[in-house]
């Protein structure tokens, strides 16, 4: 084997090394890092395990918005209109879009007591885009949705961003 | 009649570029027909222009019997702000993207004699079936000109209060200067590989237009991340959002690209390698436009789901990308040729530069497209968040900043040990700096002491080489005096997130009038908020007084605007920008008593992160000026025939083996 070939040969199999070991710690990492999204269906069923973080999305249930009168903690419920209805407790600045009927998602863990309590709280940033999370529920409660104009790109909601 | 006269422009620019295309790959020696390629780019820049420009004058004159004026303008908005709305949806943004694709192609003819008749006319081809399958997309699934009648609105629908400001005018033209820039190193490296020509000339030829591309890509993507800072209240500057990334991932690869290409040009190796690089790079910028226009993915910058859209960007795609790589599979092993060098060598300091590129590329594809894919087969939803992205960015980026210092010692083909020795005089200086550093702000933190140490040693070894070559009395080459910009621009903005994202204060806290906070050694005092009108808009204004340890105090503004036609609420925070640091204000929402949900930051060096970028940007085009890329220029004027440019760029290319 002549050295241009054997100077090849070491690239590929440097190369399949790295290739390989990168695919590993892709793999391992986003295992680690991923956070299921469950519906109000499943939250209410207990199927988020505890102490995971995860994230879980519903409409904001009218009239469950309580703000605390000495802090920014915030609870509220989420409901997917079709009978399940879950707790969110919250201690932060809520997103310019978090309105009750809102469709929002919130990121955090399920506590002992069955509250969902919220690290970040996330809400569409216009008037007719849909997290896609939250858009089959959406058409099965058969409300709004479908509206024809589009909303447009640019940067995040502000809240907690998405 | 205007948006219709926009609307048929359109479709005689596609039809010309259907002609531009057939014609620009057919093969064809015959001249007449090879000028008619150049004459057809130039008529289809003309139309495409004229079809927007229709589009903005309907804007302008709020024509809301246009379905895409009345959805994203109201007759409130400012006149800037209706022109700007053109681009503020998805089908007027197209139409931009369309536009510009046009105009870098008129770019290339007013330079298209230094470049073989052959090549040339088949890079125009190539350009125009892209464009041909854009105008499509627009007419066909996309079209801004539909008219709302006979149910015209008596106002328009208002554009996302978000987008009703200075960052909507620049950002996405900029970002799509280097979206779409990104097809002129693909149409040349295509036709590189129809014409087997893949040389340091080609090199040279494509360089100029990587870089330029790559520049405006770096800008726009700096300036999003500028304005969701200020605009979005929340305070940072990067989320990893889906959208974010598909603009990432095409840098990435352009960034690799723009250096594996120095080494084609320079050293005529790495060809193969290069035009891979090359078909990556707008192959990663389609994924984007599918990425930000299909909504498949939870972003907050999507565009209205649609799936006719997203299938037909994913058919394109799959065109381009498997039409190139099929050519490239036949054709790419033709052009191999054998260059050997050392591991000490500039040579392989690319390779590693474009490894730790490459695999970061792989890092951000993964956590964009998993949630996809996990959703595909399992049929569950997840969503990847920062932790993934951190954990990997973080040690590539040390790593890259380690082979940039060392680089500029380098030669090519291979370099003495020796010659390394003022890159270790400038480490051991850039440690003790760091040492300082690390005490005063951060000893616990590992990761802030690397990259701040490394920042240091990258800007010292830069610098020493820099000295060097001034005591030498040589003029420096533009080339070079790039090179150093971008690289003291990545310094700069590695050493910038470091500091920001970790020693920055945040505080979300509930705050009554005169009630006051401290915040980095500032007192903040809120004392209240009054009442503020604007031309669409009514705003609640928070003001605050800042009172820092030791200069003046000031005041600063935060808003909570309600504007009237979509009774859309929105965010603006108060920002004391700073070189040094930034103070933040916003309103969150208001509480009982008078009281506001206040978020205040104070956040160090924040600004660094976006001067960095700029400084890569400025560099990517100040290398563009370097005289051999203008002597091939002074040569065309002299051979205006096809042939002899041929025999001329022979001629550069043999010049460039030296």
């Amino acid at each position: 084997m002549n050295t241009k070939r054997k100077q090849r040969l070491y690239l590929t199999v440097f190369l399949l090394m790295v290739s390989a070991g990168v695919t590993g710690l892709l793999i391992l990492v986003s295992g680690e890092n991923m956070n299921m999204f469950y519906p109000p269906a499943d939250v209410v069923a207990g199927k988020i395990p505890p102490d995971q973080k995860v994230r879980a999305g519903g409409m904001v249930l009218d009239g469950s918005v309580q703000r605390s009168d000495t802090s920014l903690a915030v609870d509220f419920q989420l409901t997917d209109h079709q009978g399940a209805v879950f707790a969110v407790a919250y201690a932060g600045i809520l997103p310019d879009l978090f309105r009750e009927g809102q469709g929002i998602l919130v990121e955090g863990k399920m506590d002992a007591q069955g509250v969902f309590q919220a690290e970040e709280v996330l809400a569409k940033h216009d008037e007719n885009y849909m997290p896609p999370e939250l858009l089959d529920m959406d058409m099965q409660a058969g409300s709004q949705s479908n509206k024809p104009a589009p909303s447009i790109d640019p940067r995040a909601t502000k809240g907690d961003s998405l | 009649m205007i948006p219709e006269l926009g609307h048929f422009s359109l479709v005689i620019a596609g039809a010309l570029s259907l002609f531009a295309a057939v014609i620009g790959l057919s093969n064809t020696r015959n001249t007449l027909l090879q000028r008619s390629v150049v004459s057809m780019t130039v008529g289809q820049f003309a139309l495409t222009l004229l079809s927007f420009g229709a589009l903005v004058y309907a804007f302008a004159t709020d024509d809301f019997s246009v379905a895409y004026v009345a959805n994203n303008s109201n007759s409130l908005m400012p006149w800037y702000y209706k022109v700007s709305a053109t681009w503020g949806g998805h089908e007027g943004s197209f139409l931009l993207w369309i536009v510009i694709m046009s105009g870098w192609m008129l770019a290339l003819t007013l330079r298209g004699q230094q470049y073989p008749v052959s090549f040339f006319t088949k890079v125009l081809g190539i350009m125009a079936l892209l464009n041909l399958g854009f105008i499509c997309f627009s007419l066909f699934t996309s079209n801004p000109f539909i008219r709302l009648i006979p149910m015209t609105p008596a106002d328009g629908a208002d554009l996302n209060p978000l987008l009703q400001d200075f960052g909507l005018i620049v950002h996405p033209p900029l970002l799509y200067m280097g979206y779409v820039g990104l097809a002129v190193p693909f149409a040349f490296a295509v036709a590189g590989l129809l014409e087997g020509q893949v040389d340091s000339a080609w090199a040279r030829w494509s360089r100029t237009w990587t870089n330029m591309a790559w520049a405006f890509l770096t800008a726009g993507i700096t300036l999003g991340s500028w304005w969701a800072y200020y605009e979005l209240g929340w305070g940072g500057w990067w989320f990893w959002d889906p959208v974010e990334n598909a603009s990432f991932m095409p840098w990435l690869a352009a960034t690799a690209l723009v250096h594996s290409l120095s080494v084609t040009e320079k050293r005529g190796t790495f060809k193969s390698w290069t035009l891979l690089l090359a078909i990556t790079g707008f192959s990663f910028s389609l994924l984007g436009a599918f990425i930000v226009r299909s909504g498949v993915l939870t972003s907050v910058h999507s565009f209205a789901v649609d799936p006719e859209r997203g299938m037909y960007i994913l058919i394109f795609l799959a065109l381009v990308v498997g039409g190139s790589l099929t050519l490239y599979a036949l054709r790419a092993g033709q052009n191999s040729t054998q260059v050997a060098y050392n591991f000490l060598s500039r040579e392989f300091f690319m390779l590693i530069n474009n490894l730790i590129l490459i695999v970061s590329l792989a890092v951000v594809l993964w956590g964009t497209m998993a949630p996809i894919g996990y959703e595909a087969i399992t049929g569950g939803r997840i969503s990847i968040g920062t932790p993934f992205f951190n954990k990997f960015f973080v040690p590539l980026g040390l790593l890259l900043a380690i082979a940039l210092a060392i680089l500029p010692l380098l030669n090519w083909k291979r370099t003495k040990i020796e010659a390394l020795r003022p890159a270790a005089t400038t480490l051991l200086v850039a440690a003790v700096f760091t040492v300082l550093i690390w005490f005063v702000l951060d000893p616990t933190s590992v990761v802030v002491a690397s990259a701040v140490g490394l920042g240091a040693w990258v800007v010292l070894s830069h610098s020493a080489d820099l000295f060097k070559r001034l005591r030498k009395g040589t003029t420096l080459p533009m080339a070079y005096v790039g090179m150093t910009l971008a690289h003291l621009g990545f310094s700069v903005c590695i050493i910038g997130i470091a500091i920001t994202a970790t020693q920055s204060e945040e505080s979300d806290v509930r705050m009554a009038p005169q009630d006051s906070v401290m915040l980095a050694s500032q007192r903040v005092t809120f004392l209240g908020v009054v009442e503020a009108q604007g031309p669409n808009y009514s705003a609640q204004q928070g003001v605050f007084l800042v009172e820092p340890e030791s200069a003046g105090s000031y005041e600063l503004r935060a808003e909570k605007r309600r504007y009237f036609a979509g009774n859309n609420v929105m965010t603006e925070a108060g920002i004391q920008a700073g070189l040094m640091a930034d103070t933040y204000v916003s309103l969150g929402e208001p509480l009982a008593e008078g009281a506001w949900a206040i978020r205040l930051h104070y956040k160090p060096l924040v600004r660094w992160v976006w001067l960095g970028a700029l400084l890569m940007a400025l560099g990517g085009v100040v290398a563009i000026f370097d005289r051999r890329y203008k002597s091939l220029r002074v040569r065309e004027r002299k051979t205006p025939t096809g042939a002899a440019t041929e025999a001329a760029t022979k001629a550069a290319a043999a010049q460039a083996q030296v």
